[in-house]
């Protein structure tokens, strides 16, 4: 299962790094979203409002979004699914390779989303320091959910059907990465949020490992 | 090597395959015929465990297709679809070094198997940027590195230029005579000398056998 995963994981990286698609297309488009949404909110309103956390985690969520299906649009393209199942790959394998591959990108975009909303929000330096475990922990669980579903929703309308299908499987993720971030920021106890955030993340791969076979020969 | 009794295989509440019976010996042949819709596709994916069976019997490869392991079964076949293989993005050599380290096979193999399908030039070439032929070249030097005993290529004589035709049907002579089963699909009859049996599908069913 370990030497499929890190397959797995190995071949969707490289493929990032030479499509390139994170780099100029997502990234981007998060960044412009953050920008707006500090906009919306006005430069004044923005840095004293608290929103910061907040926008940074709906940001990345829509980012996530995008390279989930991404992630599985990889192996739907024509000739590969086929291709790529007579290999008969460990499905528990295949699941945490692309959810480690997907860590790996969220985490990339989260940095500079992170740094966008210091610099554009005006969120404190040290209070987003202080909440990088739990985005980390926030962020694993985002992928592997994101995976999860992205096999669930994979086919025909699979853009469209993966925010429905997802986004409330992935809200005790964002709830408690939000409120972490806060209480990070604002100096609160950030406990509770790891524990919900561990509990989602455990589920999740649980859940990955068990079904992922099952949800990829739908 | 394949066993079907009253194969059924019904997708989106339409019968893919309507009742197929055939018996395949080891170490041979059979080419699949019938216009678009007449079921090849799917027979094929039938026994490559790409889809699973709906009623009736079968055995592939040792794996029976209702009760045993498909990724076994897949694990067994060399695949060659009629669209592309494996990821656009990675190069030849990538795409195939990814398949072996996939399957626990040696990559020893890889450069000789490029070689053979005259592709050693285009090794380090993003698939994406291949022409349709070559990319049927790319998936026939998969099948070269892979060696399965049970070769299922649907239409694999689509996109290939004459040069190609001749080079695939050197590669079918030489796993035919090396054990392998092999299994192929097109729409008319093809000029496969070495075709011991050419089966007529029409309608999901296996209509003619010569």
């Amino acid at each position: 299962m370990i030497r499929v995963a890190l397959l797995v994981a190995a071949k969707d990286l490289r493929i990032e790094a030479r499509s390139r698609v994170l780099l100029w297309q997502v990234v981007p488009f998060g960044v412009i979203a953050l920008v707006l949404a500090g906009l919306a909110l006005g430069p004044s309103r923005a840095g004293s409002s608290g929103a910061g956390p907040g926008l940074f985690y709906l940001v990345l969520v829509l980012v996530a979004l995008l390279m989930i299906t991404r992630s599985h649009g990889l192996e739907r393209a024509a000739g590969t699914r086929s291709s790529v199942a007579t290999l008969g790959l460990d499905p528990a394998g295949v699941f945490l390779g692309k959810s480690l591959a997907l860590l790996v990108e969220l985490a990339s975009a989260a940095l500079v989303l992170a740094s966008g909303s210091v610099l554009l929000l005006h969120t404190s330096l040290a209070g987003t320091l202080r909440a990088a475990p739990s985005m980390t922990l926030a962020l694993a669980g985002l992928a592997a959910a994101g995976t999860l579903y992205g096999a669930l929703s994979a086919g025909e309308g699979a853009a469209t059907l993966l925010p429905l299908v997802a986004l409330p499987a992935m809200t005790p993720l964002l709830v408690a990465g939000e409120r972490a971030y806060s209480a990070a920021v604002s100096g609160g106890a950030l406990a509770p949020w790891w524990l919900i955030l561990v509990c989602a993340l455990v589920a999740y791969l649980g859940l990955g490992i068990l079904l992922y076979g099952v949800l990829e020969d739908l | 090597m394949v066993h079907l009794a009253g194969a059924v295989v019904i997708a989106g509440g339409f019968p893919l395959l309507a009742g197929v019976d055939l018996e395949v010996t080891s170490a041979s042949l059979t080419v699949l015929s019938g216009s678009n819709g007449a079921g090849k596709t799917s027979l094929l994916r039938l026994l490559g465990g790409l889809v699973g069976l709906s009623s009736g019997e079968g055995r592939v490869a040792g794996v029976d297709l209702a009760r045993g392991d498909r990724r076994e079964l897949r694990r067994r076949v060399g695949w060659l679809g009629h669209e592309g293989s494996f990821y656009d993005d990675l190069t030849v050599l990538e795409n195939l070094t990814f398949a072996a380290r996939a399957l626990a096979l040696s990559r020893e193999g890889i450069s000789d198997a490029l070689s053979r399908v005259g592709l050693s030039s285009r090794a380090h070439t993003p698939a994406r940027l291949l022409s349709a032929g070559q990319r049927r070249r790319v998936g026939l030097a998969w099948l070269l590195v892979r060696r399965a005993p049970l070769w299922l290529l649907d239409e694999p004589y689509a996109s290939l230029d004459d040069e190609g035709r001749v080079l695939f049907d050197d590669v079918i002579g030489v796993a035919l005579d090396a054990g392998a089963t092999i299994l192929v699909s097109a729409h008319q009859p093809l000029g496969l000398e070495r075709a011991a049996r050419v089966l007529r599908l029409a309608g999901g069913r296996v209509v003619g056998d010569s």
